[in-house]
């Protein structure tokens, strides 16, 4: 029994693939979970393992192509089995043509085997403006209660499914801003047109997606990081000896922040509608730049970890990362999130908040400056973090607060790191 | 200011545009003497005298030849076709000769051809036809059809100094039935601009000419319910305002596309296409015509009623539409 290979399903809301590439080649064999070929989502780049050990006989969907889940993009032919014929464009002119007598070999299948779950939302009735702002928005049309003829889901359902989701008083319009304001048709001159990977797409549309929604203020604290640093030197070697990996500030900056976060739960939240959502959880999203683009994983519930837990969980969560070994999992439900750009000598930055959160904090390289103390000229390793807080739920006050007690925390550090 | 019609609008800006500029001519069956089949040229014998005001043959070719060498001489005529339905009579000399002239030789063709078109008046067959398509479709020409006194008289003025061949579908039915007041001075209405003759939210009733009324009617009525019609009048259907059009189906989502004129091969094909390839993301419904038959206007009373479309028939659609 050949298997069919199909583009899953990474995460709730995705609809399409992007498949990247192919790790085996038609004629291969190949072993049940052994990786078989790449793909990036909206959502996360991976890679997918085979659903059977054999042959890939056939490869239906080419590096580069995009296509819905479930669709099936080759197939696996049992071990012994010969390879499927090569496709009809390929068959040589002087060979018989016996397709007048004999059927098609495999019939092209236009439904291949949905899972439930898919299926439900692929029967849904709605229409191509839905579809369209369902695709924007990341919404799951399955989930929705249509109130149009027999069911559809009529633009007023979603609307109203994202004005509840998102908080904002004005839905968004059925014409929205334009995606991509200064769209350039012609470009001038010399220049080469490339066309944005689906990661890219997806970081464009979510940052104008939180521009549009939060009012985006930034505050900006200097503290004073030379404990931090003494610190982090001291037990650096210790540190690669037992854990066998670097040690890094990030996982300083996530235990004070999981702390502060506790002191101020405004800050870790969101907003629906007129109703403010407190987030039990304390699950803090990394951004990781990555060659090509960004993504943020997420270290679940910092605050009862420990520092060496934090440390552990943030390093491999980068290192999958950049191997493009995410699971969708890794980058879903983060409540606040951590930038870093300090270490590429950024002084200060005022990010974008990710949505649906309502602040993010950002890191500015560690330089040593030349600080005022009791009236003498200190030598102190010196940093500028900076809050950008949606002011919708939190006023400067607050988010002042929040980031004096931050400042506190990482000033005075206390914590053993084993 | 006493209010005027819709006939006397258009008068008034032939009247005003011939005092402007001595080229402009009106010339036609029956405009002199008789001021007019529907009195629209009344007193402009008197004022401008027989050579600006010139009456012809029963021959509609004649008509329009003549106009187009006046008009490649440096004249402006404005040829009265007494019924639109006759214009067919002088199709040749509209689609080969003055909508090439500009293509083929660089000659602008600065002439106005204008009749009433419509039904709903008992005219029957010959004298009730929208024949505004086979001039939509000939490039080189420009196609205007006014729905209100005001438009008549900005469009009528537009059209006599534009410096290409103009066809202006005037709507019988609606000229004496229509009046308002004008500011004074001189104003026009620009060609190519749609306008909004009602906005809403709920659905876009894309029309033109008569059916404007029948429109915002049916708004009227459907607003005691929730559902709120946009209508856009699109009073040039060449050169197209599409932008206007299109703003409005991405607005609203959904869209009637309305008119007098038959079913196919009508305005509201060519609009439901463009539609379709340029806002198909936008649209949360079908898009839904309602024209009138692919028949000859009868002449019966109760017949023409059926075969025009009625205010009912907008309302029965747009709700249907907005349950969808």
């Amino acid at each position: 029994m050949p298997s069919n290979v199909i583009m899953p399903q990474m995460g709730e809301s995705i609809f399409e693939g992007t498949l990247t590439k192919w790790l085996k080649k038609v004629g291969e064999p190949v072993k049940r979970d052994e990786p078989l070929f790449e793909i990036s989502t909206d959502k996360v780049d991976s890679e997918i393992p085979a659903p059977a050990s054999g042959v890939l006989s056939e490869i239906r969907v080419n590096e580069g192509e995009t296509v819905q889940i479930n669709t099936v993009v080759g197939v696996i032919a049992e071990e012994g089995a010969a390879a499927s014929p090569a496709p009809a464009k390929v068959e040589m002119e002087d060979a018989p043509k016996p397709q007048a007598v004999q059927p098609a070999p495999q019939e092209p299948e236009l439904t291949p085997e949905p899972e439930p779950a898919a299926a439900a939302s692929r029967s849904v009735r709605s229409s191509p403006l839905v579809k369209r702002i369902a695709r924007e928005e990341d919404v799951d049309l399955g989930q929705l209660e249509g109130t149009g003829l027999g069911g559809r889901i009529t633009k007023k359902d979603i609307l109203s499914h994202l004005s509840g989701r998102q908080g904002s008083d004005v839905p968004p319009s059925a014409a929205p801003a334009p995606r991509m304001p200064g769209t350039e048709r012609s470009p001038a001159g010399s220049s080469e047109v490339v066309p944005m990977s689906a990661m890219r797409k997806s970081i464009a549309e979510h940052m104008l997606a939180s521009r549009r929604t939060s009012a985006h203020v930034t505050t900006v604290f200097e503290v004073d990081l030379t404990r931090i640093v003494n610190i982090k030197n001291q037990h650096a070697q210790e540190f690669l000896e037992r854990e066998g990996g670097k040690l890094s500030y990030m996982p300083f900056f996530i235990k004070t922040v999981a702390g502060a976060l506790k002191e101020f739960p405004v800050v870790n939240a969101s907003i629906s509608g007129t109703d403010i959502i407190y987030k039990k959880d304390v699950n803090i999203g990394v951004a990781v730049a990555l060659d090509w683009g960004l993504i943020v994983p997420v270290v679940k519930n910092a605050d009862e970890k420990s520092f060496l837990g934090i440390a552990k969980t943030a390093s491999s969560l980068a290192e999958r990362a950049r191997q493009k070994k995410l699971a969708p999992e890794d980058v879903q439900g983060g409540t606040f999130t951590i930038s870093n750009p300090g270490v590429f000598g950024s002084l200060l930055g005022t990010p974008i908040i990710n949505q649906p959160q309502v602040a993010i904090l950002c890191i500015g390289a560690i330089t040593k400056r030349p600080v005022v103390i009791n009236d003498a000229i200190a030598i102190r390793s010196m940093a500028y973090l900076t809050l950008t807080f949606d002011h919708r739920l939190i006023d400067g006050a607050v988010a002042d607060h929040f980031m004096s007690s931050l400042k506190n925390k990482l000033e005075q550090w206390d914590e053993p790191l084993f | 200011m006493a209010a005027v019609t819709y006939l006397e609008a258009i008068r008034q800006g032939i009247w005003e545009e011939m005092e402007r500029d001595s080229s402009v001519f009106v010339l036609g069956e029956d405009v002199g003497v008789y001021g007019g089949a529907f009195k629209l040229t009344e007193g402009m014998l008197e004022r401008f005298g027989e050579d600006r005001v010139v009456d012809t043959p029963i021959s509609e070719s004649a008509i329009v030849g003549a106009a187009i060498g006046a008009a490649l001489m440096g004249m402006r005529p404005i040829a009265e076709m007494q019924f639109a339905d006759f214009i067919s009579c002088a199709f040749d000399q509209i689609t080969n000769f003055a909508a090439k002239c500009r293509y083929r030789w660089g000659a602008g063709v600065p002439l106005v051809i204008r009749g009433p078109s419509g039904g709903g008046i008992h005219g029957g067959p010959y004298h009730s036809q929208n024949p505004e398509m086979h001039y939509v479709h000939t490039p080189g020409l420009k196609v205007v059809a006014p729905s209100t006194v005001y438009d008549a008289k900005g469009l009528i003025k537009s059209a006599i100094r534009d410096e290409d061949p103009v066809v202006y579908f005037e709507h019988k039915f609606l000229y004496r039935r229509l009046k308002e007041e004008l500011p004074e001075g001189d104003w026009t209405v620009p060609i190519g601009k749609a306008d909004i003759k009602r906005t809403g939210s709920d659905i876009s009733v894309i029309t033109y000419g008569a059916m404007v009324h029948l429109a915002l009617e049916a708004a009227a009525t459907l607003a005691n319910d929730g559902i709120e019609l946009e209508v856009v009048d699109l009073r040039t259907l060449v050169p197209l305002d599409k932008e206007r059009v299109l703003d409005s189906v991405k607005k609203t989502s959904k869209v009637i596309l309305l008119h007098e004129d038959v079913r196919t091969g009508g305005m509201a094909g060519e609009l439901a296409a463009i539609i379709a390839e340029e806002a198909f993301e936008y649209l949360d419904g079908p898009i839904m015509r309602i024209t009138a038959p692919d028949t000859p206007v009868p002449y019966s009373p109760p017949l023409e009623e059926f075969f025009l479309p009625k205010t009912s028939d907008i309302i029965r659609v747009a709700r249907q539409l907005a349950a969808y």
